[in-house]
């Protein structure tokens, strides 16, 4: 889900090198099975079903890929798995109820959403130590660091706020109203925008963040909404959201409307909507940037979408109600 | 020991807010002065939380509701291993007070409530009578349907906005709606339809309805009948359920309600379906798996159709689920559903639109801008022609996992899927 620092592109050139142009690995949350199913990207065969404490959502890679953080929010815990051995190698006491994680980008520190506290819990990585906790709005959900790690950003579902936290002093500096549920944030590349998805109110707010300095003069510039012949407008609910490489398309899974919707980043339009699995929330795209893989919550399977030609390709099963993908360069073990 | 240090104890803002109603008697609900920067109960949640990004105490907008209740005497559970639960509802606002003030502290809001629950032979009216007169206009009103109305009737609640959180009493949406009224809770069409959208689905359309004959249950028996008309179900026969209550202990009601189920369900004509209507709750539970047919039971006992299941846990309602636990030691019931959602219709209201006056919260609750998130998967809104919240009901009640929700699959609606449920514009007969 981060992949947007140097040193992990340096690793991904150094990991390419060695295999395949697409060997990827991909990694999905299972959150009524207690599991992680990993996926070859080259065969689509499960490698590997691993264990997790109860009820994994969120699922982040480190920079270096080398650790897999797993939010198992009714084990109150986070797991971490080691993607060469793909084991449990150990956890991270998160505090209650972890649903989605941030990785700033040197992979030192781990900022976690605390649903069922109102609370974002920061965290040494290595130490395990933690390093403050911000109250924020009702169930935290989405997670992001900005590209130069000077913010995250979390939203919070039930009061409908992007809030914004300053990384060195670890306190809330800015609070953004957007539609109802927001459930996910991402900054673009050049940190100029930041994107706000709403379930509830099925739109995706871009707030303009060009006052870089001042996030308390952050505010909603634009919204996107979807329309889809034969569908309600309540059917219509964005969720996860992934920029392709150049940032020029964001793709959004769209729950029960069943489809990932591509949006042009600069005229702010749909371009299409591709039918998928029911109930797609989160998905992520391959090293390469060729394929997009969006996990469908209850048709227990993971759709492949091929992103030059926008049509979804295949389906792979994974397990039950599958939530979060992560993708790593490279075959798992090597 | 983890803490949030949001939101302000009950007990302190309760204090606070007397003083303030003292010292603040004609606040102007509409005007956002700095005068409400200095009652303690505005500095309380801001002081508690000063390194989290709030907005600066003397900025803030402040909103304050009224809990209007009465103790009236509610059935106890047929089984003495059930809790009796004393705090419906209550305990749902007080959870939203907490909610709205730590989202209001991040931009500039504050949420006030004051309680006031009068005893069974306490005077509702003068209550309400003594909270309009201190300023109070956004009631949560936890209301039989006739208090409810005398409410709402008084010259000087002309202006108010009053959340209906308990009645599900037709004539409240219909013939006997008020232009200050706003229904957060399913009414009785809208929990037949519920009901009998699953059944028709299910292919079980004949249905056999037992019932007592109170005001609520004569209501709820003839929403069914609009039900079967609508979608092609049958009322094979209204029966009235003439025997007393079995005995609340089973040493002894074991034997007599095994033999006299059976007997009171054996003449029935052909039937799928026993639609028990029995808001008493003093037999309905005794049909289940003793009919004389086997036949499942639904309505007020068996399968439920409500606002809020001890079994739902979609679109993030396990947060709910264990919210009020933690608040009221207990798990929540359909009234602190309904509560929570009133108090959130108002805050939202105020903190989207920017005002915290009756009329522009009003205003704001009826316009197509009001997408209110509930845990129900899909924005909650009124519909204006009766105030009733429009919402999918979830139908449970007797399962550990919800059987289904509706609107159901296949029952169509030009506009809105969940006006299938209830009165719709067509047939209202409502006038504000």
């Amino acid at each position: 889900m981060i992949r947007t620092c140097l040193a992990a592109a340096t690793a991904t050139a150094l990991l390419l090198a060695a295999v395949p142009a697409s060997a990827a690995t991909i990694f999905v949350s299972n959150e009524k099975d207690n599991t992680v199913t990993v996926i070859d990207s080259d065969t689509l065969e499960t490698i590997k079903t691993v264990q997790t404490a109860r009820r994994p959502r969120g699922i982040v890679l480190s920079p270096d890929f080398k650790e897999l953080f797993v939010a198992a929010g009714d084990g109150d815990i986070i797991d971490v798995i080691d993607t060469k051995t793909l084991e449990v190698v150990r956890t991270l006491e998160s505090g209650p109820d972890p649903e989605l994680m941030a990785v700033d980008s040197k992979g030192d520190v781990i900022y976690i959403a605390n649903e069922d506290d109102s609370l974002v819990t920061v965290m040494d990585i290595k130490s395990g130590d933690v390093l403050g906790e911000v109250p924020v709005g009702v169930e935290p959900e989405g997670m992001i660091v900005s590209p130069d790690d000077r913010y995250t950003a979390a939203t919070s579902e039930s009061t409908s706020m992007a809030h914004i936290i300053d990384n060195k002093s670890i306190k809330l500096v800015g609070n953004i109203l957007v539609d109802s549920r927001p459930r996910e944030a991402k900054f673009t590349k050049n940190g100029k925008e930041l994107w706000v998805s709403s379930e509830i109110g099925g739109t995706i707010s871009v707030i303009d963040t060009s006052d870089w300095d001042n996030p308390n003069n952050w505010k909603p510039v634009e919204k996107i909404g979807f329309e889809v012949a034969g569908l309600r407008p309540e059917q219509l609910q964005p969720v996860g959201m992934d920029f392709n490489e150049d940032h020029s398309k964001l793709f959004v899974p769209l729950g029960p409307a069943n489809r990932v919707a591509v949006i042009d980043t600069k005229t702010k339009e749909v371009l299409n909507y591709i039918l998928v699995g029911q109930r797609p929330w989160h998905g992520e795209f391959s090293p390469d940037y060729k394929k997009y893989y969006v996990a469908n919550g209850l048709t227990n399977d993971l759709t492949v979408i091929d992103v030059d030609t926008l049509k979804a390709e295949k389906s792979v099963p994974v397990g039950r109600l599958p939530w979060g993908v992560a993708i790593m360069p490279g075959k798992a073990g090597e | 020991m983890r803490s949030i240090g949001l939101g302000f104890p009950p007990v302190l803002a309760l204090g606070a807010l007397l003083a303030l109603s003292l010292a603040v008697t004609a606040i102007g609900i509409g005007a956002v002065s700095a005068e409400t920067n200095a009652p303690p109960a505005a500095e309380a949640p801001a002081k508690a939380d000063a390194d989290g990004g709030a907005a600066p105490a003397g900025d803030k907008k402040t909103m304050r509701l009224y809990y209007l209740g009465k103790e009236y005497d509610e059935p106890l559970p047929l089984s003495y291993a059930e809790e009796v639960v004393t705090d419906k509802g209550i305990q749902g606002a007080r959870l939203m007070l907490k909610e709205a003030n730590q989202a209001g502290n991040f931009i500039g809001y504050a949420f006030e409530m004051d309680e006031g629950i009068v005893p069974k032979e306490g005077d509702v009216v003068a209550k309400a009578k003594e909270a309009l007169a201190a300023g109070n206009r956004f009631i949560i009103a936890n209301l039989e349907p006739d208090d409810l109305l005398a409410v709402a009737d008084l010259p000087e609640a002309k202006d108010a906005v009053i959340m209906n959180i308990r009645s599900s009493a037709t004539r409240l949406r219909q013939e006997e709606c008020r232009a200050n009224v706003f229904h957060v809770v399913p009414d009785f069409a809208m929990r037949a339809d519920a009901l009998g959208q699953y059944l028709i689905w299910k292919k079980w359309p004949k249905w056999y309805v037992l019932r007592r004959d109170t005001p609520e249950d004569k209501d709820y028996a003839a929403m069914i009948k609009r039900t079967a008309a609508r979608y092609g179900g049958k009322v094979v026969e209204d029966q009235v359920y003439r025997l007393p209550p079995g005995a609340r202990n089973l040493d002894s009601g074991h034997q007599q309600v095994q033999q006299q189920i059976p007997l009171e369900t054996e003449s029935a004509p052909d039937h799928d379906v026993v639609w028990v209507v029995n808001s008493d709750d003093d037999f309905g539970d005794y049909l289940m798996y003793r009919t004389s047919r086997p036949r499942p039971v639904v309505g007020t006992q068996g399968l439920q159709a409500t606002a809020w299941d001890k079994s739902y846990t979609e679109s993030g309602a396990m947060h709910f689920q264990n919210a009020i636990p933690r608040l009221a030691n207990r798990k929540p019931v359909e009234r602190d559903y309904t509560a929570w959602l009133a108090f959130r219709a108002l805050s939202d209201s105020a903190m989207k639109s920017g005002e915290t006056s009756p009329e522009a919260v009003k205003k704001y609750m009826l316009s197509d801008d009001f997408k209110l998130e509930a845990f129900k998967g899909q924005a909650l809104s009124f519909r204006d022609w009766d105030h009733q919240m429009r919402q999918p009901v979830v139908l449970g009640g007797g399962t550990r996992v919800p059987v289904s929700t509706s609107p159901q699959e296949g029952f169509l609606h030009q506009t809105n899927l969940t006006d299938t449920l209830g009165f719709d514009k067509p047939e209202t007969k409502c006038k504000f």
